[in-house]
Parts: structure tokens; sequence; C-alpha cells
């Protein structure tokens, strides 16, 4: 498979010890320890304050991460096509779901419901933000990392445009937590585009390449800063970022995985948009 | 490296295979001779114990499926029913072929669902064990998350290439044709195995219900007195391949209303951005569009305002219909399933009309039909839009 270069323009991320991108890239490096759990989640500052409290975590999480990657890549939100991706979604509603169904089916919460899409966080953004451009969300199981940053690098190779990929997944709760693993809070964010721009500010040469690859995402599941989150597979990738040189290796299927090779765009040599 | 000059016009895929499923008819067979005949699959609610008073679109034929050997741990209603229209139409013989072909890595899978299998989640849930756990028997982590059944393709299917679900609610199984045209495109992958399977379960047979948006009646698409949608479930499958025989993917749009979760935009203009998208990607203008397969759910507020977008954005000569009278709304299938559906008419000859809509809202232009039309067709648009304001619209032309 050929190779292709897409570039970073701006970078989100929140869990409860990486609080925003610029303190998490000194802990990804492990130069510095990170700090005791903040909060439990974001306040979304997108969302209007009464409904901050309300939203499910998944958009609360999502909509700061992608809020915040746009900032640092000076996007307008409304400028910018984005791909939505969570392995399990919203956990909690999706116990409340299933819960108040076996209970008492006819209780069931209109808003809950219309949560419980897996489109629910995307559709929230595209809501406060006004943005019309279109939006995707995806799942893969244990290979959704990758696969929604595949689509996400996918897409912007074919309009040339940036595109918004914000990944996020949760804590499993009640019964569903005894088979459904997923552990913690995190969401990350990353404003790409294909083509180069004085916006760019990490390379990746990415190509998708076929069994033998190392998995750096499986060895990562131990990583303490969101172990256990079935969002994990995207801490290599940010720590190579981090690093501002590295290579690493997403996974797509058991036989399929994404190859990512970054480094820091420097900024003189940063070329102009076409 | 991209070419923004190329970006709104593709080349046009074919479509190699196709195949449908739901309670209108298993195949394609059944499935024309039922859009033929006007005998629509809808029945009265007798899902679960306690039913919403409603109809329904059940595909019963999904209850006597097993999977084939070797699959238990996929096993629930949902995979069932994929496996169910896997099997017709000979869409598992293409796919093996394809792959024999292409090579297992080079067959992504996009695979459209809403539901996915939450079915078995909930039937867990009404049946913990005295420590509040899942019973023995769903406890299998594969049947518990949203890309459940796409994971079962992928196995079922012996592929190896990109493999994942979208789940855009009710657009889901469109948009698959999108993702697919472009990892054609860009060199990811020589062919795609697109579809999407919903099932019907607690969720959204109560979820509509609370929302106030289920008929007690047989639904009634773009009728004056429409009163609401009937849920129904569907698995539908294509095989794109870049050049085949068999008809086109000639172009397609999506687009965001940005406006609520679950009420359109009242002047429709994500579906307006989504139709005009896919005209301009496919290089052609509205009244080069024959046929056009409406969203047309039969709530009150979708059909009101998708009427009036056609009414402004396509010729009095077009033909339109909703064909949800036939299988209810099948979520994230209903993409598919009438897709598949518009290639019928392309291929029959024969626009649909919409099933039991007898008094059509005055705010219908002429396009919408309630009869059957048999002329020839050689482009057929279908739209679907979903939860959370997402769009999308499919343009397809017949087949040599």
């Amino acid at each position: 498979m050929r190779q292709r270069t897409a570039y970073i323009e701006g970078i989100g991320v929140w869990a409860p010890v990486l609080p925003s991108w610029e303190e998490a890239c000194p802990i990804l490096r492990g130069e510095v320890a990170p700090p005791p759990p903040a909060t439990r989640r974001p306040s979304p500052e997108l969302l209007p304050a009464n409904e901050r409290r309300r939203a499910p975590d998944t958009v609360a999480i999502s909509l700061e991460v992608a809020r915040k990657a746009c900032v640092h890549a000076g996007r307008d939100p409304t400028d910018l096509p984005s791909v939505f991706c969570s392995t399990h979604g919203d956990l909690a509603v999706t116990d409340y779901m299933c819960e108040t169904l076996a209970q008492s089916p006819t209780l069931v919460s209109p808003t809950k419901f219309h949560n419980s899409v897996h489109n629910a966080a995307a559709g929230y953004w595209a809501i406060a933000t006004g943005c019309t451009k279109p939006y995707t969300a995806i799942s893969a199981s244990g290979y959704s990392f990758g696969a929604g940053l595949l689509e996400a690098l996918v897409q912007s190779e074919s309009s040339g445009e940036s595109i918004l990929y914000v990944a996020y997944d949760i804590q499993a709760r009640g019964a569903l937590a005894t088979v459904v693993k997923s552990e913690g809070q995190f969401g990350c964010a990353m404003v790409l585009n294909a083509l180069p721009s004085a916006r760019a500010k990490y390379a990746i040469e990415w190509e998708t390449i076929g069994s033998g690859h190392g998995d750096s995402a499986a060895a990562n599941q131990n990583t303490p800063f969101v172990a256990g989150n079935a969002m994990a597979a995207a801490l290599p990738v940010l720590q190579a970022l981090a690093n501002e040189q590295g290579r690493c290796t997403v996974s797509l299927g058991a036989t399929l995985a994404l190859q990512l090779n970054s480094e820091l765009v420097d900024k003189k040599a940063g070329q102009p948009v076409p | 490296m991209a070419n923004p000059d190329i970006r709104n016009l593709m080349k046009p895929l074919s479509i190699s295979a196709f195949t449908a499923s739901s309670s209108a008819g298993t195949g394609l067979v059944e499935t024309m001779d039922a859009l033929r005949s006007r005998n629509g699959g809808l029945t009265q609610n007798d899902f679960g114990a306690e039913p919403v008073d409603t109809f329904i679109g059940r595909v019963r034929e999904v209850e006597n499926t097993p999977l084939p050997a070797g699959f238990d741990q996929w096993d629930c209603r949902n995979s069932r029913l994929a496996w169910l229209g896997l099997n017709q139409d000979g869409f598992l013989e293409a796919v093996r072929n394809a792959r024999e072909r292409y090579g297992p890595q080079r067959v992504a899978i996009v695979f459209g669902t809403s539901t996915s299998s939450i079915g078995a989640t909930e039937e867990a849930y009404a049946n913990l064990d005295e420590n509040g756990e899942f019973p023995q028997g769903l406890r299998n982590p594969l049947i518990h998350t949203p890309h459940s059944t796409g994971d079962f393709l992928q196995h079922v299917l012996e592929l190896e290439g990109i493999c994942m679900t979208v789940g855009t609610a009710c657009s889901s199984s469109a948009k698959v044709f999108a993702q697919a045209e472009r990892l054609i495109r860009q060199g990811l992958a020589d062919a795609a195995v697109v579809g999407g399977t919903d099932s019907l379960c607690g969720s959204v047979l109560f979820g509509f219900n609370s929302l106030e948006l289920v008929s007690p009646e047989r639904c009634r698409p773009f009728d004056a007195a429409r009163s609401g949608i009937n849920l129904g479930e569907a698995s539908g499958f294509a095989l794109i391949e870049p050049d085949a025989d068999g008809p086109r993917l000639l172009g397609y749009g999506e687009s965001s209303d940005a406006y609520h979760m679950s009420s359109p935009h009242p002047e429709g203009q994500g579906a307006r951005s989504a139709v005009s998208a896919a005209l301009k990607s496919a290089g052609m203008e509205a009244d080069e569009v024959d046929y056009i397969n409406l969203h047309g759910t039969a709530s009150r507020k979708n059909d009101e305002v998708e009427a009036k977008v056609i009414a402004d954005m396509f010729n009095d000569g077009a033909l339109a219909s909703s064909t949800k009278g036939w299988t209810g709304h099948t979520l994230g299938a209903a993409g598919i399933l009438e897709s598949v559906i518009t290639l019928l008419a392309l291929e029959h000859s024969m626009a649909p009309g919409t099933l039991n809509a007898t008094d059509l809202d005055p705010i219908c232009g002429p396009q919408i039909r309630t009869q059957n039309t048999e002329t020839p067709l050689r482009t057929g648009m279908s739209l679907s839009f979903g939860f959370g304001g997402s769009n999308c619209a499919l343009l397809f032309g017949r087949g040599a």
C-alpha cells in the first residue's frame, strides 16, 4: 500500500489525568507525573449552562475535546466535516434504556431514547456549533480508534479539506459492566488535512499494512493514563505526537493495521495553502 | 495527493450484486412481487410481552433461521436477520467470487445499523441472575456492542480487509455507499460489501412510542390523515466494484441539519443540501432523476418537510414515493432496503407508489404518487434522514 501524508492542525484531549493537550504532552512523554484525577467529566463550554449537567458523558467529553482541537487548529467548527467514533457509545444511556425496558418499558424517557443513538454526540456537536457539513459515527469493536482515524484520513484525502476526528469511550455501568469492559472517561480529537498548510503542526505518513505488524495498541492497554478504556488504542498515537517524532501501528483488524510515522512540522518549512 | 478540483464529481461504480429482505419479502423476487401486487408486510404488533398498540414489519422467518455452525457467539436476532439476508439472491456466492478475485484483505465491509444487537442486551437485562449479572448464554461481549453484526459479517464472509459499522440512526445504511466509494477511490479497497441490518427490539418500539411517533394503524406516508410511523426490521446488502455488470452508483450527498436531535429542519435545509450534493457528485441536474424513493416515514413532520423539498427541487414529471407502507420504517436498514427497492424499480421499469396513502396531503407536489407506475426509469434517488439530523441522498443508474 502506498504511503500518504496527512497533517494534524490541532489536537484536543481529555481524561481525568490528562486535562488538556498542552498539559498532556509532558505527561505522555514521561517527563512529569500525571496530576491527580480532576473532575469526573469536563464541562462542555459549547452547551448552554442548563444543558451542561444533563448532557450524557459521551456528549460532554466529545464536545469539549472537539472544541479544543478546533481552537488549537484555528479552524471554525462550521467549516469541518467530522468523524465521531466510539467503541460502545454511551454505556450509561444503554444501561438506563435496558434497565427501564426490563422494569417499566412504557416509562422510557424520550430524551434518553434519542440520546441512545450512536450519533448522539455528533448530532449535539452539529447543533451546538451550527455545522451543517456531514458527520459520520463509526464503531468497530476493538479496532474502533483505527477505523475512525482511517475514515477521517480517507475523507480528507478525497475532499482535500480539513476534517475533525473525535474518538471517545466511557465507563461501563450497571449489569452491562460485568460483560462489556470499558473503564474511566476518555476522549481525544484531531483536526486533520491531507494537504499541508500554515496550520499544520504535525505531519503523519500513513499506510495500511498486512499481518505481522507489531501491535502497539494492545501493548498500550497497560498505560496508566486511560487504563482499561475502550478507546485506549489512541494512546500510542498521542504519545508519538507528544514525542514530536515516532512510529506506531493501530490495529484495523486481526491481520490489518494502520502504520503511522509522525513528526513535528517545522513552522518555517510549512507550505502555504495551495 | 488529494485533488480538490475533482472532489465533487465521482466516477460511477458498479453494483454487481444486491439483495434485501424485509416483512414485504425475503429476497428480490418476493420483494418485487409484493411491490407489484401492493401487498405490504405490516401486521398488528405482537413483539414482546406488553406490545405497544401499533403495526410492525416483522420478519418472522428470522425466528427459524439459525446461524451456521461455529458462529454461536454472534447468535442474536440481528445476526440471524443479517444471515437470512446474506443467503438470498446468490449474494454469498458473489462475495465469495469477489474474495477470490481481489483477495480477502481487499474487500472492505461498510455496515450500517442503528439497533445493532441491542435486543440481546435488553434480553439479558430482563433475565438477570440472582447476582444481578447477565444470564449464562448472554455473557458474550461480542453481541453487546454496536459493531456486533459487522464483526459477525467479517467472520462469516471470511474477509480480512477494512471493516466498520456506521451508526447514524436512520441514514446508517445509506451512508455506507458514500464511505465505500471513498475507500475504493483512494485505493484502500478493490471492492466493498455494503449493507445494513436492523431488528425489532424494545428500545425502538418503546422509544418511538415515548416520542409519540408510532401509529395505531398501518402507516400512511404523505396521506393528509397520516398518524405516525410503523417500525420494521430488514436486512440488505450490495457488492460494489469499480467495473462490472449491473446498475451503477452515480452519486451521493451527505449533510447535517444542525437543528434538533429528533425533529427535521423545518425547511428541510439538510435534505436539500444532501440532494444537491448527490446531483453535483454525479454531474446531473434534478430533472434527470426519474424516480425518487423518499424517506416518507408517515410522521406528521418528516413528510410535511420532505414533500415541500421534493415539490421545490424536482420537476413535475419525476415520480416519487415512500415504500414504508410495505415494510415499515426499518431505521438503520432503511437506507439499504430502499436503495435496493430503487434498483428494482430501475430494473423492472416500475416506480412503486405509496401504499396505504389514499388522500395525499395537499402539501405534496405532483411528484408523489400513490399508485405504481409502469415506465422506463434510467435513474433513481433514495433519500434517508436520521435522528441527530444526519441526511444522505444516493443516486443510482440503471444497468446497461
